[in-house]
């Protein structure tokens, strides 16, 4: 009774906040305390709506199998007919949990972090719109809502990544994030409208009996493409290399934002897309390929740009690039559960990560450079403590969360390739040394004299607290109450440990901080020293291979010759026809208007001017009737 | 004899002595705002009456089947009469400040409403004539009403010669047609093959002719323009409104069922002058600084729209023109209820008084903008959805170039429409200062244009409901 209710009321989750963002944007923008009040009351019977959800899941008949679906038709143009409803199988559950949870625990945040800000009210607005946008998405029960939605997650994250509107680089980094994700959003429209075309609909349950019987009488070489133009979509929304380039700038928006984009609602759209249409892809050994190394490759390359850079929150960044890359990996070694899990318990600590960087940088006054902090762990003692445990989580340490998920795609990888089995590990060793450093730079050694840091405010010392909790428990949690028995894909999983690969991965991580350690608290070595030795590589990865640059010049050669050419066109060509037409119809007007000289007799002689004419017609007419019928009148 | 059939007739002649008893009754020097709210009430409950007539059988006739009242004349009277009453409802300061016999003032709208309601049900050229002279003689009083203004006589003066011009043309045509059909109904004219006679013929054009002066098209336009202009702001409204709407509720009647078979002979006609009149009147409208001057011209381009629609000449067109008409009524409502009051406050209706009208009534200047932005068809006003449902028709039946030349007009005419909108909305300059002070705003021109505003963009939100009235007016059409 309850389940159902909670079941068929599921598609009040996206909604309530998608209320809150039009109250809010009607009515109480300008009030800062209200429109925060209205967004987090809104979240939080989402959240609550969304426990409703999972309870009746995880209690109810409803498995990866047998989803519970409720739709509505949406419109109707000729044969096409498009629904909307709501879809809810363990994998949406755990989605709605992960994604209400965190963007509730962000909107407290802000509460604290967006005090003194005058534009308070517009941020709570979009926030409410980015987790209604995620969350439609996460329930959208076909390739067209899940399009819609996918649209409004990409819109939300370039109006909150464009928040500071007055600052020039946070406009630049909106637009870079937007137009970098359309790239991605086209070919994914490319792959839905093939869709379309091939089976006559877009509905997930309808494909995943189409798809295989298409498979399997025809082939793979057309779905092929297609799932090829659908993972291009995920390449983008989840920065995916090589069009990761946004997901660092995007650091230019206020950091619980970040925290919102990089944990539960932008980033992990990407995965969650393929995930959701996993009946395509797993079919696919060609694009399973292709994911599994482009995600092991986006993994490995972005720790090593992390391993040298400054500011905090684009160290961060990198890490989210990395980490999005070991949930491709599992996609593409066949590994929903693991890529989910690791989605679940990444999405926990880098909230975490991302809201500690955001005390520590308003504690220090908006300075983002790590390596003019230090010494905050006395100064910040909560912080440091919420800030290790995200650390200890993500280098894949027992028991926090990061090692039960870690280690799930480390197997599956494995058990299907050794180089990629390599490429993750090698991975995990190069987060656990940035990660330390990180944290070693930012809380240890001495304090500078004028360093002006205090502990947080409660509205943000919460959110970090519930989040350092979830960090160390929803490992355990997903490992020992069987996440791989809820979300699946073809026959469950067993959550074991193999502790040849889990041992190695944490010895590595071990010795990657104690190596950390070693160089930026007990300076033992200089760092400085080290990046000499390592020269251009350490230059490489300073400057991010210099692809922002390569993208530049790219752009510099195609995209401005090509529109000189046709901006020459434009002015010479198209807006002399233009402004000749508009010179035509003022020619025109005014011959017209000097006709129209007030006098009632050229009116009438005008008037009868057209009755002669237009009897004359007729006349001619009748006449040429009268030749047709042969003279009979 | 049926007289229900004719209820609505006899309601309004009624109701227009009583009003005019109430007049004669009331001293000179007392507000006659009571006799507007009398007629207003009056209209109001008639237009409640029609909705009761809508039928799904055979139409009542009266007179024997000269007067047809089918659910196509009930949606236009409807038309005429919501047109009316909220002409009634936003004029009643301006009639008070302005106009010297006020009660005569509502006398004659609504005998010119008469005049309309027998169009709409007229099923023969006698009865159509009727009805049209009772309309215009109306009207030619009523756009002399502001006996101060010498405009406004001059464009009265105008306004009758040239359509006693007209009439002369139209009564010829209609004596011609008489001669070679031997008879006046509609119904058996269209079965005479001696309408092909060049006689025949002739008479056709003439008739068709004498519509195209009410519709103003060109070139038998050239008095709108100083017409518009001159006559009493309220009239100007009713004369782009009603009186057009009237011509063409009674003009698609004349060619569906009394010309038919003479289609390959009007139908080229109709498509070229529509086009001619979307873009002579288009042209035209954008060199106007006199806004009521600029309605003018671009009623003729919307007369063109209209006949877009007739060109179809089957019931998706109907439709359009039905529903297009009505959105029209509604766009204008708004922007004469706002010229209205400018002529009221400020004494004038040209660019320069509504200069700043955003600081000194926001509300009057969203509506003008809402309004002028539905007649030149932007979504999501009432206007789009109106033109999408013309240029479909007409495209479905092969006119895509009369299309074609819709959508480049239509485009054209945001420009001059959204100059409008520019005058009231820019910033003003230290010397215009004094058009910032707020403008004085009756309560029952707030009304009426938030009536109008709602219905603009209701209608073009979801235009069903309307549509399924214009589909229920059309499916009887002479049944």
């Amino acid at each position: 009774m309850f389940s159902d209710f909670m079941l068929t009321h599921a598609w009040l989750i996206p909604l309530l906040p998608a209320l809150a963002f039009l109250w809010i944007g009607f009515f109480t923008r300008l009030h800062k305390k209200r429109s925060a009040a209205i967004a987090i009351t809104m979240s939080s019977l989402s959240f609550l709506l969304a426990c409703g959800v999972t309870w009746a899941v995880l209690s109810g008949p409803i498995t990866m199998e047998t989803p519970f679906v409720q739709k509505t038709l949406w419109f109707e143009i000729g044969s096409v007919r498009i629904f909307m409803g709501s879809l809810v199988d363990p994998l949406t559950a755990m989605m709605l949990m992960v994604v209400t949870m965190v963007s509730l625990l962000v909107q407290i945040y802000s509460v604290g972090y967006m005090a003194h800000d005058p534009g308070a009210g517009r941020f709570f607005a979009f926030l409410s719109l980015f987790a209604a946008s995620m969350l439609g998405l996460v329930i959208a029960v076909n390739f067209a809502q899940l399009y819609v939605f996918w649209e409004l997650v990409g819109l939300c994250s370039y109006l909150l990544i464009g928040f500071y509107y007055d600052k020039v680089s946070a406009r630049e980094a909106a637009k870079k994030a937007f137009i970098t994700t359309r790239i991605g959003d086209f070919g994914l429209l490319l792959g839905i409208l093939l869709l379309q075309i091939t089976f006559g609909t877009l509905d997930f349950q309808e494909l995943k009996v189409l798809v295989p019987a298409y498979i399997w009488i025809s082939g793979t070489s057309f779905m092929t493409i297609v799932g090829l133009l659908l993972f291009i979509g995920p390449i983008g929304k989840s920065g995916q290399f090589p069009l990761h380039v946004w997901l660092p700038d995007a650091m230019e928006g206020p950091t619980p934002v970040s925290a919102l984009i990089h944990a539960a609602t932008m980033v992990v759209a990407g995965v969650y897309l393929v995930g959701r249409a996993y009946f395509i892809f797993s079919a696919l050994p060609v694009v399973m390929n292709v994911i599994a190394w482009l995600g092991g490759f986006t993994a490995f390359f972005a720790a090593t740009i992390a391993l040298t850079q400054r500011p905090i929150k684009r160290i961060l960044a990198y890490s989210t690039i990395s980490q999005l890359g070991y949930m491709m990996l599992a996609l593409g070694v066949g590994s929903l559960t693991a890529s989910m899990f690791h989605l679940m318990t990444h999405a926990f600590f880098k909230a975490l990560l991302f809201l500690c960087a955001g005390a520590v940088i308003e504690a220090m006054q908006d300075e983002a450079d790590i390596f003019k902090m230090g010494g905050l762990r006395k100064k910040m003692p909560v912080t440091f403590a919420a800030m290790t445990i995200g650390v200890l989580a993500i280098s894949g340490l027992p028991p926090f969360a990061g090692f039960f998920s870690k280690d799930e795609i480390l197997g599956a990888a494995a058990a299907v390739s050794t180089p990629l089995y390599l490429l993750g590990t090698l991975t995990a060793f190069l987060t656990a040394f940035y990660m330390a450093r990180l944290l070693f730079v930012t809380f240890f050694g001495e304090a500078s004299p004028g360093c002006p840091a205090t502990e947080t405010n409660a509205f943000m010392r919460w959110p970090l607290i519930v989040l350092a909790v979830l960090s160390c428990v929803s490992g355990l949690w997903g490992h020992f109450a069987g996440f791989g028995e809820w979300v699946y894909f073809g026959a469950a999983e067993e959550t074991g440990i193999d502790w040849v690969i889990a041992g190695t991965s944490t010895v590595l991580s071990l010795v990657a901080i104690g190596l950390a350690y070693e160089i930026y608290v007990a300076k033992r070595w200089s760092a400085y020293e080290i990046s000499q030795r390592f020269g251009v590589l350490y230059t490489l990865s300073f400057n991010k291979y210099y692809i922002d640059e390569f993208y530049t010049l790219l752009r510099r050669t195609f995209c401005d010759g090509l529109g000189r050419i046709l901006y020459w066109i434009d002015l010479h060509v198209i807006d002399g026809i233009v402004n000749g037409l508009a010179r035509l119809v003022g020619v025109l007007s005014t011959i017209f208007t000097f006709l129209q000289n007030g006098q009632v007799q050229r009116y009438v002689a005008v008037f009868y001017g057209g009755v002669i004419v237009l009897v004359a017609y007729s006349l001619f007419y009748a006449y040429k009737v009268l030749t047709l019928l042969g003279g009979a009148f | 004899m049926n007289f229900l059939a004719i209820g609505t007739e006899i309601a309004i002649a009624l109701l227009m002595l009583i009003v005019l008893a109430a007049d004669l009754l009331l001293p000179k020097d007392v507000s006659h705002r009571r006799i507007g709210v009398i007629s207003m009430v009056g209209l109001a409950v008639i237009l409640v009456y029609t909705f009761g007539q809508y039928h799904i059988g055979a139409s009542p006739t009266f007179f024997g089947g000269l007067f047809f009242v089918d659910n196509y004349a009930l949606f236009f009277k409807q038309l005429f009469i919501i047109g009316m009453l909220f002409t009634i409802l936003f004029s009643l300061e301006y009639t008070e400040k302005l106009l010297r016999y006020r009660g005569e003032f509502y006398v004659l709208l609504l005998s010119a409403l008469l005049g309309m309601c027998v169009m709409a049900s007229a099923n023969d050229f006698i009865t159509t004539f009727v009805g049209l002279e009772l309309m215009t003689v109306s009207f030619y009083i009523l756009v002399g009403a502001r006996m101060t203004s010498e405009d406004s006589s001059e464009a009265a003066v105008k306004y009758l010669i040239v359509g006693a011009a007209s009439t002369a043309v139209m009564l010829y045509g209609m004596s011609l047609v008489y001669g070679a059909a031997g008879s006046l109904v509609f119904s058996e004219v269209c079965r005479n093959i001696h309408l092909f006679y060049a006689a025949g013929l002739a008479g056709v054009i003439m008739v068709i002719i004498g519509f195209f002066f009410k519709l103003s098209v060109i070139p038998f336009h050239m008095w709108a323009p100083d017409v518009y202009q001159g006559a009493p702001t309220p009239v100007t409204a009713l004369l782009a409104m009603g009186s057009k709407a009237a011509g063409i509720a009674v003009f698609m009647r004349i060619l569906y069922t009394a010309f038919p078979i003479l289609g390959n002979f009007w139908l080229p006609l109709l498509a070229g002058f529509a086009a001619l009149c979307m873009i002579g009147g288009n042209i035209m409208a954008i060199r106007q600084t006199d806004i009521k001057r600029m309605l003018a011209y671009s009623s003729i381009a919307q007369a063109g729209y209209m006949m877009v629609g007739m060109a179809a000449a089957d019931l998706a067109g109907m439709k359009a023109v039905l529903f297009y008409a009505m959105l029209y009524v509604f766009a204008n409502l708004g922007a004469f209820a706002v010229l209205t009051v400018i002529d009221t406050e400020r004494g004038g209706t040209s660019r320069r008084d509504i200069t700043g009208l955003a600081q000194a009534a926001p509300l009057l200047a969203a509506v003008m903008t809402i309004s002028l932005l539905s007649m030149a068809g932007i979504p999501p006003t009432a206007g789009f959805a109106g033109k999408l449902y013309l240029f479909t028709a007409v495209v479905e039946r092969g006119y895509l170039w009369l299309a074609f030349v819709g959508f480049v007009m239509s485009m054209i005419s945001v420009y001059y429409y959204l100059m409008v909108a520019k005058a009231m909305y820019r910033d003003l300059t230290p010397e215009e200062a004094e058009y910032a002070a707020p403008v004085y705003v009756p309560l029952t021109v707030r009304a009426a244009v938030l009536v109008s505003v709602f219905a603009t963009l209701g209608l073009g939100i979801c235009p069903e409901w309307l549509a399924s009235l214009t589909n229920a007016a059309v499916q009887t059409f002479m049944r």
